[in-house]
């Protein structure tokens, strides 16, 4: 048999930050007392109407404008008909045919489609099961209901459970940079599920796919989706065929169990609603979409890397903003250092000293300032200083601030030069005090030199360039 | 205080505004006449008198605080925490509710029989239906219980029974009115309007209600406020008489007066021909799918979670849902909500709604196509007077087929409006009952409708009353004609 390859798409519903409800003017909250923010509108009473928040749109249009989807002229409103507690009209304002955003791209994944919704109320089941079957009683808080969503539906572009955390974790990013929701997995602003499936490798169809619900961050994005394959593949392998169903992630276990088809088998007779009007978003405000974007993670990823950085490096960037805006401040004040080496300090040697430091502030927040760490790497890259002096000045600079040329002048950390004769002279006491490493170098072993060059260093408390300190002990060898 | 109440409402507004009468004694004669119900016509009403000028309210409006049932056992004990638009704006004009109408359940029917609280009566004949569904509304103004209502229409629920109850109603264009707050039926043919004594007074209200509301994305309101009509002929105006409209199912007395009032178009200068409004017909059939659609989705609310009635059950959720509807709704509701969740079943929604929708695009370019060359289309409103209690109630059909001429219009989205035109004897025999003229017109047309309403009005000076209804149809002054006569 062929090898089985993943074919694996997302749907994804952001919760949009927005002052008010989607459809009335109740404020949006998290974590308040349940039923507080609520109004006949959200709660269904007899003879309400909905009115469209024109923020929701806006934000709406700001995602679709990231994903680069084609904007309908005119989308229209429909309601998707269930019966359920947490759905108090027992319908969903939704989109069905004629959604906002039509086909757009992110990176190497296709979006099919980005629609606005309303949020379901939160349901919390009293008793064992956590589910309304087998529950004592189910509560219900209205305060989600109504909430703004944006779902984002891709195509099945994704072909593993890695790849779709990773480009999962790049839409977070594009959509918290667009600052327009919190996308935070656990409080659920952001949900992520994944259409699953798997087929012969090359071949053209797709096979019974699943949907996978409730996986709240992306480390459980991967396991469910992992999981889940490992499944379809043994029963594809073992001649059997996937059912279509809705399987719920179990994050104490990392397993995977069926929604029971009660909760599952709806014909949601969708009809366009009658209570709203067309969404044709004007000219104007397109054009402000557009032109509110901010640089996005994917492209700053790429012109990172055409500045020659590493691509783990430029997209850690990218996901970082403050971090990568302060990375440019420096890389500019560093007229003579390569951008890829200043973006190592920034990412490497100023996180790692930050960290040690115990503070919780990126780069852009700390006491180091761009320039003064342009001073260090220039110092560092003219081998005026030696790295390993560099970071010992890092570490007084994100303690204390200040400039790295008075720190080094005032630790006596400036880099141990050949030419004062001073650095030849402890070179020689090195290589005096450790015969038995010498004798192993003329026998051939060249490691053995780390003994030595470890002695030099540690009586010029790092001062010296290792490569420098190398290049005499050979020449006094006479190597 | 029977000096009061006779006066229509603009009369009134008129002798408060000179002083020459106080508008608490007005308000005051109104609550007695309203206490004095012995049709079944008031659901609720407070216990003083008005703060304004009285109208009686449709029990589908939500009022703050007051009981509002829109005639169904599943709302029984609902106290609505908001008002609706459309009375808001009542009491800015100055208006103040006198009471809650009877209603056919949700508005579904012609004859409040639907009403989970037993059928209003119909005034000329207690044995009678007053229409539906806003069958309350019409029986208090004709009663004389009340100087003018409003209810609401989705496929003829003001004009019907101000045709079968001998007063005026206007269903305006959709979007005049706001329908926030007003219980929802089917969402996309709801209008909210008046039921008067005469046109002046309908003119009156549409005034008061009229207006876009944020609270309603379907609201426009009207391009001009309504001035009080003034036409004393009809002359240069090109009237459209729907072949298809007019042929069938018509009562020989309802034919009659629909005759003599087209003469008297043409007596007061008016031009008349036939016109074709080829998918009209198809009306009905349009509309028994469409509305019902949208009302399996309006009434899927009523669950028994949040308010209104509960069932008592012992199992899940779902076993409550059931148990609370079952009981709550009443038959002709069950029937529309399955009519309606058949018609968007997957796989049955092109070949229902999708077609239903098609139908009513059509029945609109109809009237666009007429309007091109004409000012309105009349009809009779109903194809008979007053039926009696019971008769239709087996026949859903034959109920259905009361709405024959005012549907299209719905379908449509166009104003029209309901006159008593004159008064003809029911099929079996018995007093003489009213009979309505339909007369309909372009979109946001209101004010030229009213003005040519009010001309035939002046001219067909329909001038009777169910006995002992305690008002005058006209102040005299303007009579020309003899349209009708004697008391019913």
């Amino acid at each position: 048999m062929a090898e089985l390859e993943a074919v694996i798409g997302l749907e994804i519903h952001v919760q949009l930050a927005t002052r008010t409800k989607m459809f009335c003017g109740c404020e949006l909250s998290f974590g308040e007392e349940p039923n507080v923010h609520t109004c006949p509108v959200c709660l269904a009473h007899p003879g309400v109407l909905p009115v469209v928040n024109e923020q929701a749109i806006r934000y709406a249009l700001q995602i679709a404008a990231a994903l680069e989807c084609e904007v309908a002229a005119r989308s229209i409103f429909h309601r998707k008909n269930y019966f359920y507690p947490d759905s108090p009209k027992a319908y969903q304002i939704s989109q069905y045919d004629i959604p906002i955003a039509g086909a757009g791209r992110l990176g190497d994944v296709r979006i099919h489609r980005a629609h606005l919704e309303e949020d379901a109320a939160k349901m919390i089941h009293v008793g064992e099961s956590g589910r309304i079957h087998g529950s004592g009683a189910s509560l219900v808080d209205f305060n989600r209901g109504g909430t703004p969503l944006v779902e984002i539906v891709t195509e099945p572009d994704l072909r593993g459970a890695d790849e779709a955390a990773a480009w999962a974790r790049l839409l977070r990013e594009t959509v918290r940079q667009l600052e327009v929701s919190d996308v935070n997995m656990e409080e659920g602003s952001l949900r992520v599920d994944a259409n699953v499936s798997v087929r012969p490798a090359g071949s053209e169809g797709l096979g019974t796919k699943t949907e996978l619900k409730n996986m709240n961050s992306f480390r459980f994005l991967e396991r469910g989706i992992e999981a889940e394959l490992a499944r379809q593949r043994e029963i594809v392998e073992s001649g059997g065929a996937v059912v279509q169903e809705t399987l719920h992630f179990h994050p104490e276990d990392g397993t995977l169990h069926p929604l029971r088809s009660k909760e599952e088998a709806h014909d949601y007779r969708y009809f366009p609603e009658p209570d709203l009007v067309p969404i044709a978003p004007s000219e104007e405000m397109l054009r402000e979409a557009r032109e509110s974007l901010p640089e996005l993670p994917a492209a700053r990823a790429a012109r990172y890397e055409g500045m020659g950085l590493a691509e783990d490096v430029a997209a850690l960037l990218a996901a970082d903003p403050p971090t990568a805006e302060y990375f440019e401040r420096t890389a500019g004040a560093a007229a003579g250092v390569e951008p890829r080496v200043v973006a190592n300090w920034v990412t490497g040697e100023l996180a790692a000293a930050l960290r040690q430091g115990g503070g919780e502030a990126g780069a852009a927040e700390s006491r180091v300032e761009p320039a003064a760490l342009a001073a260090l790497v220039t110092m560092a890259a003219e081998k005026k200083v030696s790295h390993g002096s560099a970071k010992q000045v890092l570490a007084t600079m994100v303690a204390e601030g200040g400039d790295p040329g008075e720190i080094v002048e005032r630790e006596g950390l400036g880099q141990m030069s050949s030419d004062s004769g001073e650095l030849e002279a402890i070179v020689a006491a090195a290589v005096e005090s450790n015969p038995e490493a010498v004798e192993q170098i003329r026998a051939g072993n060249g490691k053995a030199i780390g003994a030595i060059v470890g002695a030099v260093m540690k009586e010029t408390k790092g001062r010296a360039d290792g490569g420098e300190v190398n290049r005499l002990i050979r020449e006094q060898l006479g190597l | 205080m029977a000096e009061l109440v006779a006066l229509t409402v603009a009369a009134a507004a008129a002798r408060i505004e000179a002083g020459e009468i106080s508008r608490a004694e007005y308000a005051e004669a109104w609550h007695e006449a309203a206490g004095a119900d012995a049709l079944n016509a008031y659901l609720w009403r407070p216990d003083s008198p008005p703060d304004g000028i009285p109208v009686a309210v449709k029990d589908i409006f939500c009022v703050e605080g007051v009981p509002t049932t829109a005639g169904s056992r599943i709302l029984e004990g609902y106290e609505p925490p908001y008002t609706a638009t459309a009375v808001r704006k009542l009491a800015e004009a100055g208006f103040d509710n006198l009471g809650k109408t009877n209603m056919d359940e949700f508005a579904m029917g012609s004859s409040n029989e639907n009403s989970a609280y037993g059928p209003a009566l119909n005034p000329w004949d207690r044995s009678r239906v007053p229409g539906g569904s806003s069958g309350g509304s019409a029986a208090v103004v004709a009663g004389g219980l009340a100087p003018c209502a409003i209810g609401t229409d989705t496929g003829g629920s003001i004009r019907q029974p101000a045709s079968l109850c001998g007063i005026v109603g206007l269903k305006p264009t959709y979007g005049a009115i706001s329908r926030y707050g007003m219980i929802a039926f089917a969402s996309s043919l709801d209008q909210c309007g008046p039921l008067t004594r005469d046109v002046t007074d309908a003119a009156l209200l549409l005034g008061a209600l009229q207006g876009r509301d944020p609270c309603d994305s379907t609201s426009i309101g009207l391009p001009e406020a309504p001035r009080p009509p003034e036409r004393e002929d009809l002359g240069g105006l090109r009237f459209a008489v729907p072949a298809e409209l007019s042929r069938d199912a018509i009562e020989p007395g309802v034919r009659e007066v629909f005759e003599a009032t087209l003469a008297r178009i043409e007596e007061l200068g008016g031009e008349l021909a036939e016109a074709p409004l080829p998918h009209a017909e198809h009306g009905i059939s349009a509309y028994y799918v469409i509305a019902p659609a949208e009302a399996s989705s309006n009434l899927a609310r009523y669950d028994g979670v949040r308010y209104g009635m509960r069932a008592e059950s012992s199992g899940d959720v779902i076993e409550m849902y059931e148990r609370t509807r079952a009981e709550g709704f009443g038959p002709e509701v069950k029937r529309r909500i399955m009519l309606g969740t058949y018609a968007l079943s997957s796989g049955y929604y092109e070949a229902y709604y999708g077609q239903a929708q098609k139908v009513r695009t059509k029945i609109a370019g109809d009237f666009a196509a007429a309007f091109a060359e004409f000012d309105f289309v009349v009809t009779p409103t109903s194809p008979s007077v007053a039926f009696g209690l019971g008769e239709k109630t087996a026949d859903p059909l034959a109920m259905y087929l009361n709405d024959f001429f005012t549907v299209p219009m719905s379908l449509a989205g166009i104003p029209a409006i309901s006159i008593p035109a004159g008064l003809a004897e029911p099929p079996g025999g018995g007093p003489r009952l009213p009979v309505g003229f339909q007369i309909a017109a372009p979109a946001f047309g209101e004010q030229k409708l009213l003005d040519a309403a009010y001309a035939l009005e002046q001219a067909i000076a329909f001038d009777a009353k169910p006995s002992g209804a305690p008002y005058a149809r006209m102040d005299g002054t303007k009579r020309t004609g003899t349209g009708g006569q004697g008391d019913g």
